[in-house]
C-alpha cells in the first residue's frame, strides 16, 4: 500500500478569497432570486431580486488574511479551494451548544479553552495529567488542508494547524495489549449549556483503532487557518480524521484512554443502526435514512459525488483490507 | 387604522367613517357593511401574513443571510412555514368552537392553500435547486428514502384538497367534500412524520408538532361523540 508522507500533500495555490467569498454571496443571493422565481406567482421576489441583482460586493472589502498565513492562494491536494473561515466557523455540529448549525457559533463564548487539561490513562506505561501545552509538546505543528465530509452529506475543505496524534501516542507507549484508543469531550453543563439537554448521552464519546489512530493522516488540531481554534470549532483540542465522518473528529478533548475493546462511542450508542464505530465516508454504503452518494460541498451549487474514504483511498485502504465496510460501518 | 385597511382595498363600502355612534346601535344596514370589513380587513391580515415568510427568506437571500448553507436553509424553512401553516388551517375550527369568533370561518380555505402553496414551493425547492432536477436521483430518494416518499404523500394528498377548494366544488361534492378534506389530517401526519424523520437526534420540534396535532385531532374526536348542535358551516 502506498502511504503517502503528509508533506506530500501540496498545500498550493490561486484563488483570491474575494472572488470564493463572493462565490458564496452568489450562491446566497441565487437562493434568494431563484426562490423568488419558484414562487412564481409571488410579484415580490422578482421585483425585489431584480432591483437588487446589481447590489455591489459588500464582502469583496474582504482580505485574503486570516492569521499570520495568506490563504488566498492556498488549494487542497485535488486543487479545491477552501471553505471560507466565517463558515468554517459559523456552520458546526457540537450539540454540547446546541442542535441548529448556528448555535455553536453563538453560544460557544462560555467554554474556557485555557487553561485546560488532558488525561492520558488505560493500557499505557506512561499515563499522566497534562496541560495542554505540555500534552502538545511532542507534536510537530504544521499547517493540514483536509476535506470533511459530514454524515449529513455537506462537506467543507479546511485548513487546519495540528500535529499527527501518532506524536502523543508515543509518548504514552500503549501496552502490546491494547488495541484501541477513546476520547472524551469535556463534560460541564455550565460551559456547555447544550447538555442540559440530554439529546445525547454526554459526554461525547469516540475512538479510534490504534493502527488508525497512528496513521500519518489523523491529527489533533488546535487551530484552523493558522489561529487558534474558536469554541465552535471544538477548542482548545480536537480530533481529525479526515477519511471518516466529520463525527469521528471529536472536540474539546480532556482525556484519551487507551484499551482493548472496542470503544463505545456516542453515535452509535444513540442509533447503533445509523452510526457505527468504523464511520468511513463510503459512498456505497448509504445512510438508513438518506443516501450518502453526493454530497454539497458548501458554497457550491451543484452536489458533488462522494468519493470512497472522502479521496484518501489511497493513503487509508489497506487499513481496512479484507473488511466489509457495509457491516463495518 | 380599519379605515385605512378596508379604504385600501378594492371594494368601496363607504360611507360611515365619522359614524360616532357605538357599535350596538348601529343600524342592521350598518352593521352588515361592518361585517364585511372585518371580513376584508382579517383576508387582508391573512395574505400579509402569508406572504411574510417569502418576503422574510427573499430578503434574507437577497442580503446574504441564509447562512453557510443557503440552498438546505431555505429547504429547511420552506417545510417548516407550510407544517405551521397546515397546523394553523386545523386549529382554525377548534379555535372558534371555543372562542365562538365565528368570522374566522372563511379563513380556513385561504390559509389552507397557503399551506399547499409554501408546501410546494418546498417540493420544487427540492427538486430543482437542491438536487439540480437530476431525476434519476430523484426517483431513487423518492423510492428508497422512506421521509422522502411520506413527504411527496403527502403533498399529493393535498392536491385534490386544493383543487376542490372552491365553492362549486363544496356544491357539488355535497357530504363527500367534507369527508376528502378530513385527508388534510392524514397529511398533516405524515408531514410530521416527515419532520421527524430526518432529524438525527434532537427530535423536539418535532415532537412539539405531533402534540399540537394530537391536540387538534382530539379537540375533533371529542366534539364528534358529543351530539350534533346545528352548524352548518363546519
Amino acid at each position: 500500500m502506498l502511504i503517502r508522507k503528509p508533506d506530500d500533500i501540496p498545500s498550493s495555490e490561486i484563488t483570491p478569497e474575494p472572488v470564493y467569498v463572493n462565490r458564496r454571496e452568489f450562491v446566497g443571493k441565487s437562493a434568494g432570486i431563484a426562490l423568488g422565481g419558484a414562487a412564481g406567482g409571488a410579484l415580490m421576489g422578482g421585483v425585489i431580486g431584480g432591483a437588487l441583482a446589481g447590489r455591489p460586493a459588500a464582502a469583496a472589502a474582504q482580505t485574503g488574511q486570516v492569521g499570520q498565513r495568506d490563504w488566498s492562494t492556498v488549494r487542497s491536494e485535488m486543487d479545491e479551494e477552501l471553505t471560507p473561515f466565517e463558515d468554517v466557523t459559523s456552520y458546526n455540529n457540537f450539540y454540547e451548544f446546541g442542535t441548529q448549525k448556528e448555535d455553536p457559533a453563538r453560544n460557544a463564548h462560555t467554554l474556557e479553552p485555557r487553561p485546560w487539561t488532558i488525561e492520558v490513562r488505560g493500557m499505557c506505561a506512561n499515563p499522566g495529567v497534562y496541560g495542554l501545552e505540555d500534552f502538545i509538546q511532542p507534536g510537530t505543528m504544521e499547517d493540514r488542508i483536509y476535506r470533511m465530509r459530514c454524515v449529513e452529506a455537506w462537506s467543507m475543505v479546511i485548513p487546519w494547524y495540528g500535529f499527527g496524534l501518532k506524536d502523543v501516542i508515543d509518548r504514552a507507549e500503549p501496552l502490546g495489549s491494547a488495541r484501541y484508543v477513546e476520547f472524551r469531550t469535556l463534560h460541564d453543563p455550565v460551559q456547555m449549556p447544550g447538555q442540559r439537554a440530554r439529546v445525547l448521552d454526554w459526554p461525547y464519546v469516540e475512538g479510534l483503532r490504534l493502527d488508525e489512530a497512528r496513521h500519518p493522516l489523523t491529527i489533533l488540531a488546535t487551530g484552523v487557518y493558522g489561529q487558534d481554534l474558536p469554541n465552535q470549532n471544538g477548542a482548545p483540542i480536537r480530533l481529525v480524521v479526515p477519511w471518516k465522518y466529520g463525527f469521528k473528529g471529536i472536540k474539546s478533548i480532556v482525556s484519551m484512554t487507551f484499551m482493548e475493546q472496542e470503544p463505545y462511542n456516542t453515535w452509535k450508542r444513540t442509533a447503533s443502526y445509523e452510526y457505527g464505530f468504523y464511520a468511513n465516508v463510503n459512498p456505497e454504503v448509504n445512510h438508513p435514512r438518506w443516501s450518502q452518494a453526493r454530497e454539497r460541498r458548501l458554497g457550491e451549487f451543484r452536489q458533488r459525488e462522494t468519493l470512497l474514504f472522502n479521496g484518501y483511498v489511497d493513503q487509508v485502504a489497506g487499513l481496512y483490507a479484507g473488511m466489509d465496510l457495509r457491516v463495518n460501518y | 387604522m380599519r379605515e385605512w385597511i378596508s379604504g385600501s382595498t378594492t371594494e368601496r363600502t363607504e360611507p360611515d367613517r365619522a359614524d360616532p355612534r357605538p357599535r350596538s346601535s348601529a343600524r342592521p344596514v350598518e352593521r352588515r357593511l361592518n361585517k364585511k370589513r372585518r371580513l376584508l380587513l382579517l383576508k387582508g391580515l391573512v395574505w400579509l401574513l402569508g406572504l411574510a415568510p417569502l418576503a422574510w427568506l427573499i430578503w434574507r437571500g437577497l442580503t446574504d443571510r441564509l447562512g453557510a448553507n443557503p440552498i438546505e436553509q431555505v429547504q429547511h424553512r420552506l417545510g417548516d412555514i407550510a407544517l405551521i401553516t397546515l397546523l394553523v388551517t386545523l386549529s382554525i375550527t377548534p379555535i372558534r368552537r371555543l372562542t365562538g369568533w365565528n368570522s374566522l370561518a372563511p379563513l380556513r380555505r385561504p390559509i389552507g392553500l397557503f399551506a399547499f402553496f409554501y408546501l410546494t414551493v418546498h417540493l420544487i425547492w427540492y427538486a430543482v435547486i437542491d438536487e439540480t432536477l437530476d431525476f434519476e436521483f430523484i426517483i431513487e430518494d423518492v423510492v428508497e428514502r422512506p421521509y422522502i416518499l411520506v413527504g411527496f404523500t403527502a403533498w399529493l394528498l393535498l392536491i385534490p384538497l386544493a383543487i376542490t377548494s372552491t365553492r362549486g366544488w363544496i356544491r357539488r361534492l355535497k357530504k363527500n367534500w367534507r369527508r376528502l378534506h378530513r385527508l388534510v389530517y392524514v397529511s398533516t401526519g405524515l408531514g410530521v412524520l416527515h419532520f421527524y424523520w430526518q432529524v438525527k437526534a434532537d427530535t423536539y420540534w418535532p415532537i412539539v408538532a405531533a402534540t399540537v396535532l394530537a391536540v387538534l385531532l382530539l379537540l375533533r374526536i371529542r366534539r364528534r361523540r358529543r351530539p350534533i348542535q346545528g352548524s352548518l358551516a363546519d
